[in-house]
């Protein structure tokens, strides 16, 4: 039993994928331009004389996050100027948000405890810096594709006890995040960033420890940068964990300070101490008018949201499907959309039916690009559905024809027929060619009938062989029984 | 005659009847040019491209006329420095709004005129490129910030020009050199690639020979604009039409004159004489008492406002000039000025942690009061008068080792700018002694340029003391 409570808070930056960005009409896409400072204005540029302008989608999107993590939606909002100096930093100030934020409160629900969020905010990206080499000098070159990129700044409460719960908190909220189709979330592409921050204390005596009051929270903490895998969030807390109790047995407050993570290493590294916070002199931005919702918008946000995780999730225990195949689905929301909409027009049979081959026969794959759709219609997999329920296809020939719908979206009828895959199920059909094979194959007809059960599979074998495949193997062995009086 | 002397109404009349051609006036405007700047230091930057786009123009509404343009508007191919040496050979990649749509109208950049540094200033003696000189007086200041751009209409060195006020920069040169100058209400005209100073104050707007000029300019370069997210939500008034529905029983209120800074000087006299003008032109003129607190009925003292204007504005300064790192365009930051420096400093501080509740919170919560107080005077009164500044336009060398000089100078117009309530300054006295003139501004409520307008068009058809209108009278 640790001595010691894990105290982390969580600081995650998401970057929006909105057309445009968040406050000029530059294109929004930092991670695929062709060349450095292809996508600026003088906005982003911080020229001379230029404003900034508010991007209306972005303010949607962060209040659908808002919704999705049970926040309070803010009527009144504003963006504040963030006075710093940097290189990256065109203007000399990132607009952000200071003591108004678009969201509070919420919370996300980890098997570990619950992880109460303090605040979601709109900001705007910096530019890149990339230090290297040109004709043997030192440079730092800047690249403002990115700059004033929307940023969503979620921070959580320091409810997180553990790496593992770090780790399942940040799993359910990337889940969230793609679900919302508010961004692609790519920890390597930087389009979404973590920071957890961390302290320990000596645990209290009765070991349990919840929620914590200012008062109560340790007197320090250390913010680790560049982590790009929820795996590595994890392995840096434990890390840090264990370095802060060292420092803390030896009798040495670890200082506050930001870390960075060495993923070769598996360790973290001190980059800035931090005695103070830093002081941003904070004003309201003049040029950005505040911004005023009422209920009706934030309730018509709520409705034009795509739908959550856990709304999936429930239908795919209702569909009695497992756990497993519940967590495999659930990777992309494409599949719950699909079939959801199986569901609604056909019956949880089909919808179940279709989801077993989701998992099991063409899975998701990864070659499908994000922004793809789902390559097959519900209609086409209710076809499918409704032909097996038909008897109309083996099951080794439903998988085939599965795998080139899939692919293609060709009626799957079409398909069956095209390749001759249609099972005849028909009783009077099958009885002729039954006859046929029971006349041709006395031995194997007097051998089932004095007990060889075995021979029923070769006689099968030749109802399938003179069927061309078609016959229902099932119903086939069902008739050659039944004509043998068995 | 010299064309270049005519008003903005009366080139573009005889220009449609042919009396007078483009070329013509441009050769007279050239040769003002030519025979005075050196002296006056006016122009910093002349386009030489001009008569040829007047060519192209002469069918659009402003038919190609020269404009002069304060140097804090950027202006592709016509470098733009806001008289900093900061900026000093910077050539803009894209153009602001105003001259955007200026120039869609027809009118012409003739050159980029002088200004207090950032329009730091109300003097023009900050700038980093020397000061100008008054065309009515060049012993005297032509005031600032926008003092190059009032000189150059005094000067008839253009037809009309574009100034901008954070608090006092149209009103206030305008008076000091004997020309019209009105501030639109704050988000009226867009700030959209005119160099930030004050960003809750800047207002883009004409300063010209009449009110009919002004209101005629005004019309061409109003309304909201996608690129800045504080204009629009009001309707643009067409001001030339406005003003000739007269003030007949419109209520006037007489401010400022009991401040104490102001007794016995001209600046009393002349408003009081401006009030009698007003009543014979059947308006109902009430003198409004200062008060210290807010009283219904009465104006609040000015002198806070220095305190709220020095502080919001000097925050929002160190911010704006934050850009000016010489990293993608113009110098470092060691060709700031001395004032500009100052204002960065100050404006640090008041913003800083420990500081900023004490000095730009309440700062903003006083300049509350300041929109409360108007809105109740407004409710009794359509416009208020008030010199428009302390005194006579002040000798070279008076701003110098007075870094509150600006603020001081300005008291009496930075009530209204904090309020981002419109303004026009109009000549309302003159002293033959020095040649120099005396400004009346004319306030009203947001949004109501046409209430100023008016107001200002009576006062200037009714009395002798703009001398463009005298002409235009004689012919």
């Amino acid at each position: 039993m640790s001595m010691y409570t894990t105290i982390v808070g969580m600081e995650i930056h998401v970057e929006l994928r909105t057309k445009s960005k968040m406050f000029c009409g530059c294109v929004n896409d930092p991670f695929h331009a062709k060349k450095p400072n292809s996508y600026t204005c003088p906005v982003c540029l911080g020229m001379p004389g230029a404003l900034p302008v508010a991007n209306k989608k972005a303010i949607e999107w962060t209040i659908r996050l808002g919704h999705a993590l049970g926040s309070t939606i803010s009527m009144f909002s504003k963006f504040d100027r963030k006075n710093y100096f940097y290189p990256d930093l065109p203007k000399g100030y990132q607009i952000s948000q200071y003591d108004q934020p678009l969201c509070r409160g919420g919370k996300i629900t980890t098997t570990l405890g619950d992880v109460r969020i303090h605040r979601v905010h709109l900001e705007e990206d910096t530019g890149k810096l990339l230090h290297t080499t040109v004709k043997g000098k030192k440079v730092s070159l800047i690249d403002f594709n990115r700059s004033s990129v929307p940023l969503v700044e979620i921070v959580t409460e320091p409810d997180i006890r553990s790496g593992e719960q770090a780790k399942l908190f940040l799993k359910k909220l990337h889940q969230i995040i793609r679900y919302l189709e508010i961004s692609d979330a790519n920890m390597e592409e930087g389009s979404m960033r973590l920071e957890p921050n961390i302290s320990i204390k000596p645990a209290a005596s009765s070991g349990a420890v919840g929620i914590l009051s200012e008062e109560e929270l340790p007197q320090y903490k250390v913010e680790v940068k560049n982590i790009n895998s929820f795996n590595f969030v994890k392995k840096a807390i434990e890390y840090e964990v264990k370095r802060h109790i060292a420092l803390l047995e030896a009798g040495t407050i670890p200082p506050q300070e930001t870390r960075g993570w060495n993923e070769d290493k598996n360790e973290t590294f001190s980059q800035r101490r931090k005695e103070t916070a830093d002081d941003y002199r904070y004003f309201p931005d003049p040029d950005i008018p505040p911004v005023e919702i009422d209920e009706s918008y934030i309730e018509e946000v709520k409705k034009n949201m795509p739908t959550l995780p856990s709304v999936y999730r429930q239908l795919y225990s209702e569909l009695k499907l497992d756990t497993a195949t519940a967590e495999t689905l659930l990777i992309d929301p494409r599949a719950g959309r699909f079939l959801k909409d199986i569901r609604e027009n056909s019956n949880d049979e089909a919808a179940r039916r279709v989801a077993l081959w989701v998992v099991n026969v063409a899975s998701i794959s990864d070659d499908l690009q994000d922004d793809a759709p789902w390559p097959v219609s519900w209609q086409n997999a209710v076809k499918l559905s409704n032909l097996v329920a038909e008897n109309k296809l083996s099951s080794s020939a439903t998988k085939e024809v599965w795998l080139e719908m899939f692919n293609s979206n060709t009626d799957p009828e079409e398909i069956a027929e095209k390749n001759n895959l249609l099972q005849v199920s028909d009783s009077a059909e099958i009885e002729k060619i039954v006859a046929g094979v029971l006349a041709e194959n006395s031995k194997a007809a007097e051998d089932v009938k004095n007990g060889e059960m075995k021979a029923i599979g070769f006689l099968v074998g030749q109802v399938m062989k003179a069927s061309q495949g078609k016959a229902n193997p099932g119903i086939a062995q069902q008739l050659i029984k039944k004509q043998l009086g068995l | 005659m010299k064309l270049n002397t005519l008003t903005l109404q009366s080139v573009l009349a005889l220009l449609k009847k042919k009396k007078i051609s483009l070329s013509e006036l441009y050769r007279d405007t050239r040769a003002e040019i030519e025979e005075k700047n050196k002296t006056f230091n006016i122009f910093l930057s002349l386009n030489q491209n001009a008569e040829h786009e007047a060519e192209d123009y002469s069918l659009l509404p402003l038919g190609g006329i020269p404009v002069s343009v304060k140097d804090n508007f950027l202006t592709i191919g016509i470098q733009t420095t806001a008289s900093s040496n900061v900026l000093k050979g910077f050539m803009p990649p894209f153009e602001s709004t105003v001259t955007t749509r200026l120039k869609a109208a027809g009118g012409v950049i003739l050159g980029k005129t002088n200004m207090d540094a950032w329009a730091h200033g109300s003097s023009t003696e900050t700038s980093d490129f020397g000061s100008t000189k008054n065309p009515r007086n060049p012993d005297h200041l032509p005031g600032g910030s926008s003092g190059g751009s009032a000189a150059s209409v005094a000067a008839d060195m253009c037809i009309i020009s574009l100034g901008s006020e954070t608090a006092g920069s149209i009103r206030q040169p305008s008076a000091w050199c004997g020309t019209v100058g009105l501030k639109p209400t704050y988000g009226r005209v867009s700030r959209y690639g005119v160099v930030a100073m004050g960003s809750s104050l800047d207002s883009p707007g004409p300063i010209g020979k009449t009110v009919t000029d002004c209101a005629m300019l005004f019309g061409f370069i109003a309304g909201s604009d996608r690129y800045d997210g504080t204009t629009g939500g009001a309707i643009v008034p067409d001001l030339v039409k406005e003003k000739e529905k007269g003030i007949k029983g419109m209520r006037i209120g007489l401010t400022y004159v009991d401040h104490e800074k102001l007794q016995g000087t001209p600046v009393d006299a002349a408003l009081r004489k401006a009030a009698e003008v007003y009543e014979q032109l059947g308006a109902h003129v009430s003198f409004v008492p200062l008060s210290q607190a807010i009283e219904k009925g009465k104006i609040l003292t000015p002198d806070y406002a220095i305190g709220v204007y020095t502080v919001v504005q000097r925050g929002e300064v160190s911010s704006n000039l934050a850009r000016y790192d010489g990293i993608r365009y113009g110098h470092d930051r060691s060709s700031f000025g001395a004032e500009a420096k100052r204002r960065i400093m100050l404006g640090t501080f008041t913003l800083s942690k420990g500081y900023a509740d004490k000095y730009y919170v309440r700062a903003q919560q006083v300049r509350s009061l300041y929109i409360q107080n108007y809105r109740d005077l407004f409710s009794q009164f359509d416009v208020l008068i008030a010199p428009t500044s302390p005194g006579y336009a002040l000798k070279h060398g008076a701003s110098k080792d007075n870094p509150m000089f600006g603020e001081l100078e300005d008291m009496l117009v930075e009530p209204s700018s904090i309020s981002g309530l419109p303004g026009i300054n109009v000549p309302c006295y003159y002293d033959p002694q020095t040649n120099l003139s005396l400004g009346l501004n004319i306030i009203a409520d947001h949004w109501r340029e046409d209430l100023i307008v008016r107001a200002g068009y009576a006062f200037e058809q009714a009395t002798d003391w703009n001398p463009w209108v005298r002409q235009e009278k004689k012919v």
